[in-house]
């Protein structure tokens, strides 16, 4: 966390707009409120326009010569590739009723953060270079030049999106701000200004095949300490096949689900799980990666990091593909996959080896959501279950954005979590299911150096776990997204302190009972399972 | 800023028009040769834009899911925020044109203490939208009266319905006086909430203060200033059959009327009015969310530069080999 921020200077926010109009480009890069750039051997791997060394808060970004010529032909080609790209900079009356919506505008004040202002950074040059009125009138018709300026400021807000969605289900016609962000980065991304958290993630993945740079020896033995650890704490061998040949299932996971905390005790948790339905299945290390940073760049490296996914199951035979919990990557798999890497008609449709329950869902696509499985596991009585195990938790339950917004999977998670823990609270209705708040780091905004935005941009979901946290005295915040679970703990512990992070699955693998296992005393965390208070009257 | 440019734009149009029949006598200009531009100003532009949004393709399959997708068997679907059905689709996109339920929605936030929020339904927006949407659509619908003969039997009962009033206030229609309140709820809003006024662009108010002008200027006809109406439907079948010359018997006010209509109708097709046929193309909107059921091709869906596996195992092959991972190729 930078120095700056700290609980004795809090936070100053304030909804009242400045004098200056907001057609003024002026965006000053202060330490805490943006990305580093992009690394050049990382631009360079991906092989992205003007790979260089510069800094954001520099005068001089470096860009090429014909930059201006480079956007507005971007933008051209856009704006006849993508209808919501040109009816959405077409259609908005700025009626207003996105403002408050978007976290960060929320969490900051600042009135470029309102949904309508940030697409009209864009709406303004296309209007100026693609519309009549705008030409005929400009600045009078909204209009503006294209400038360098203007492009910083695309730069400073666009990376200051987390493309939620949130402003999407308030706006009277579903303008729907994600994609004006993500063509405002795919324009970006022409002149060479990218961000590194994006950058390197996404670099990292088309090599080794995961967002960490994890390389397939390192990921076999975390593998096998993972196997180790549950060993320990159930007295079980579990066995986790990786790269086999001919397995029914491929699963691909979030690769923070087996390299980072609290991660680590789902990666747990689908081990057990998969041990106990003796399920057929196999990791891959070259598809080692259910995230996709790439769609925070652009549809093309998207594209290119999902292909894994279909290719790898191709390669190793397998039926069908499960995926574990992660937010973006569902929002690829669920809207994107199929159309950017499809038809997969190597694949058969899948359904549940265990219940045999088809998931006439997932037809085409061929993947299934690791809740929608589990739950069915659960619904069918195919587990057993001891949610007394989790009884030191009370627990609630964030709605990842891209999980909500983009798939509509709201139920399966709840009707897990009913079922492994005796204690669930739901936050406040605005802000959960289709109206739930982002964490704030979502998109690549992720890193340290922008902890200040995050803070802010976290701020509403925060305000919801205390509220749970004084009515009930939740103590858990359960998630189904890798990036809620490694942003969301630093985040609470500023506005929240005494709320913990874990994924679904860690709690279903300390509630379900395994043939063989040995009386457990710890859950997945090697916590004593008991509750502190209790164990003393013991 | 805006505002200013907006008002004194109009108070200039308004000018215009009366120096234009008073001072000039520009009958024929203002009541055959604007109408008639106007309205193919209208058809050629709507059109165009139209196709042209059409033209573009929808890359990725992208509702905003609103509700519970359809998934297991047991667990309730929701076929209008998370449409899994064609009559679905139809359902969310009739209630988002005819009752705003995007815009019921609306919350508000503000700040309770330092950093504790508080939310508040906001449903004035709504209500006032919604008041001048519907105002405007039977205004609308009762001036076809003045197009069609005879005067179809709908458009009768409209009329009477409207003016249901009458014999307490007298040719008072209700639509009228909703569309005037609403439109002052609209534009004021846009001047007293500081964000609203903060992204409100000189257009914003134009267009208010357009329609404020026809509502006005027409409501005065009515109930202060009463124009011939058979002339004016006179002038209208004749500008229907192509056999255009100037109404008779009708005042100033009738030509500002019709002035600002005109304007009205053929700035349509510049402006953010093109949001109504536009939500019927919201790609977030009108697609079904069964993406994982039925496959959605993107016209342009081109090739990239992949990593392949046989890349990458050559890269790693000696790492995996030393910790047994199986190879393709040893």
């Amino acid at each position: 966390m930078s120095e700056e921020i700290s609980k004795d200077k809090p936070l100053k926010i304030d909804y009242t707009p400045p004098r200056e109009r907001w057609m003024e480009p002026r965006v000053e890069f202060r330490k805490g409120t943006y990305g580093y750039p992009a690394a050049s051997k990382h631009e360079k791997y991906l092989e992205l326009p003007n790979p260089r060394e510069w800094q954001p808060n520099e005068e001089d970004w470096k860009l090429p010569e014909d930059w201006k010529e480079i956007i507005l032909k971007g933008m051209e080609d856009r704006l006849d590739r993508y209808r919501s790209f040109r009816l959405f900079l077409d259609i908005c009356v700025r009626c207003g009723a996105c403002a408050d919506k978007c976290h960060f505008f929320i969490g900051s004040g600042d009135p470029k953060n309102m949904p309508v202002l940030r697409t009209e950074l864009l709406r303004s040059v296309y209007r100026r270079y693609f519309t009549l009125p705008g030409k005929i009138f400009g600045k009078l018709a909204g209009a503006r030049e294209l400038t360098k300026d203007v492009l910083k400021e695309w730069f400073y807000y666009f990376y200051q999106c987390t493309e939620c969605r949130r402003c999407s289900v308030f706006c009277p016609y579903g303008i729907d701000t994600c994609e004006m962000t993500m063509m405002g980065r795919e324009l970006l991304n022409l002149v060479g200004c990218n961000i590194n958290w994006v950058i390197e993630p996404a670099s990292n993945c088309f090599r080794t095949g995961n967002h960490l740079g994890i390389p397939p020896h390192a990921f076999k033995s975390t593998v096998d300490f993972a196997i180790d650890e549950l060993k320990e704490i159930t007295g079980i061998d579990v066995e986790v096949p990786i790269n086999r040949k001919g397995a029914e299932i491929l699963f691909v996971s979030p690769s923070a689900d087996y390299f980072a905390s609290p991660h680590w005790y789902t990666f747990l948790g689908y081990l057990l799980l998969f041990h106990e339905i003796g399920l057929d299945y196999t990791w891959s290390t070259y598809a080692s990666e259910g995230g996709n940073f790439g769609l925070f760049h652009s549809a093309d490296l998207a594209k290119r990091l999902n292909a894994k996914i279909y290719s790898e199951a191709k390669r190793l035979g397998v039926k069908w593909v499960l995926g574990g919990e992660c937010g973006h990557m569902w929002r690829v798999i669920h809207q994107y996959m199929d159309t950017l890497n499809g038809p997969a008609d190597f694949l058969e449709e899948p359904v549940s080896p265990v219940t045999g329950t088809p998931f006439e869902n997932a037809k085409s696509t061929k993947m299934v959501h690791i809740c929608e499985f589990t739950a069915d596991l659960i619904q069918n009585r195919r587990l057993k279950l001891d949610p007394s195990r989790n009884d030191k938790w009370k627990v609630t339950y964030h709605d990842s954005c891209n999980i909500s917004r983009g798939v509509g999977l709201l139920e399966e998670p709840r009707y897990i979590l009913r079922n492994v823990c005796n204690e669930f609270y739901e936050m406040p209705e605005n802000t959960i299911r289709e109206r739930t708040f982002c964490c704030g780091s979502g998109a690549g905004l992720g890193s340290d150096e922008n902890m200040e935005i995050r803070l802010r941009g976290g701020l509403p979901r925060a305000n919801a776990v205390k509220y749970v946290k004084e009515q009930y005295g939740v103590n858990l915040l359960t998630c189904i997204c890798a990036i809620d679970r490694a942003t969301l703990p630093p985040l609470l512990e500023y506005w929240v302190p005494g709320v913990e992070v874990a994924g679904v699955h860690e709690l279903v693998g300390n509630a379900l009972v395994l043939k063989g296992e040995k009386e457990r005393t710890t859950n997945l965390r090697g916590e004593p399972i008991k509750g502190e208070e209790e164990e003393l009257h013991v | 800023m805006g505002l200013w440019y907006s008002i004194s734009g109009i108070l200039l149009l308004v000018f215009f028009v009366v120096i234009g029949i008073e001072g000039i006598g520009l009958y024929s200009f203002f009541t055959i040769f604007i109408p008639y531009a106007a309205v193919l100003l209208f058809v050629v532009g709507f059109t165009y834009r139209v196709l042209k949004w059409a033209s573009s393709p929808v890359p990725f399959h992208i509702p905003t899911v609103c509700g519970q997708q359809k998934s297991l068997p047991w667990i309730k679907p929701d076929n209008i925020d998370s449409p899994y059905t064609t009559g679905g689709v139809v359902k969310r996109l009739a209630l988002d044109i005819f009752l705003f339920r995007s815009l019921l929605k609306n919350e508000k936030v503000d700040l309770e203490a330092p950093h504790r929020l508080l939310f508040r339904t906001s449903t004035l927006l709504w209500l006032g939208a919604l008041a001048f949407h519907w105002s405007f659509l039977i205004i609308i619908l009762r001036h076809l009266r003045f197009f069609l003969e005879p005067v179809p039997s709908v458009v009768v009962i409209l009329q009477r319905v409207d003016s249901i009033f009458q014999n307490l206030l007298p040719i008072l229609y209700i639509s009228d006086l909703i569309i005037v309140i609403a439109l002052g709820y609209l534009f004021i809003r846009r001047i007293i909430y500081p964000q609203v006024r903060y992204i409100s662009l000189p257009s914003d108010y134009f267009v208010l203060l357009a329609i404020g002008g026809i509502a006005i200027s027409g409501v005065l006809m009515r109930l202060i200033y009463k124009v011939d109406l058979v002339q004016v439907k006179e002038w209208v079948m004749a500008m229907l059959s192509f056999r255009p010359m100037p109404p008779k018997g009708v005042n100033l006010l009738f030509y500002i009327h019709l002035f600002f209509v005109s304007l009205f109708i053929a700035y349509f097709p510049l402006s953010k009015l093109m949001h109504m046929p536009g939500i019927f193309l919201s790609p977030t909107r009108n697609l079904l969310n069964v993406s994982r059921h039925r496959r959605h091709v993107n016209p342009w869906n081109h090739p990239v530069k992949v990593h392949t596996y046989e890349e990458y195992e050559d890269e790693f092959r000696q790492s995996m080999k030393e910790v047994g991972l199986p190879l393709d190729r040893e």
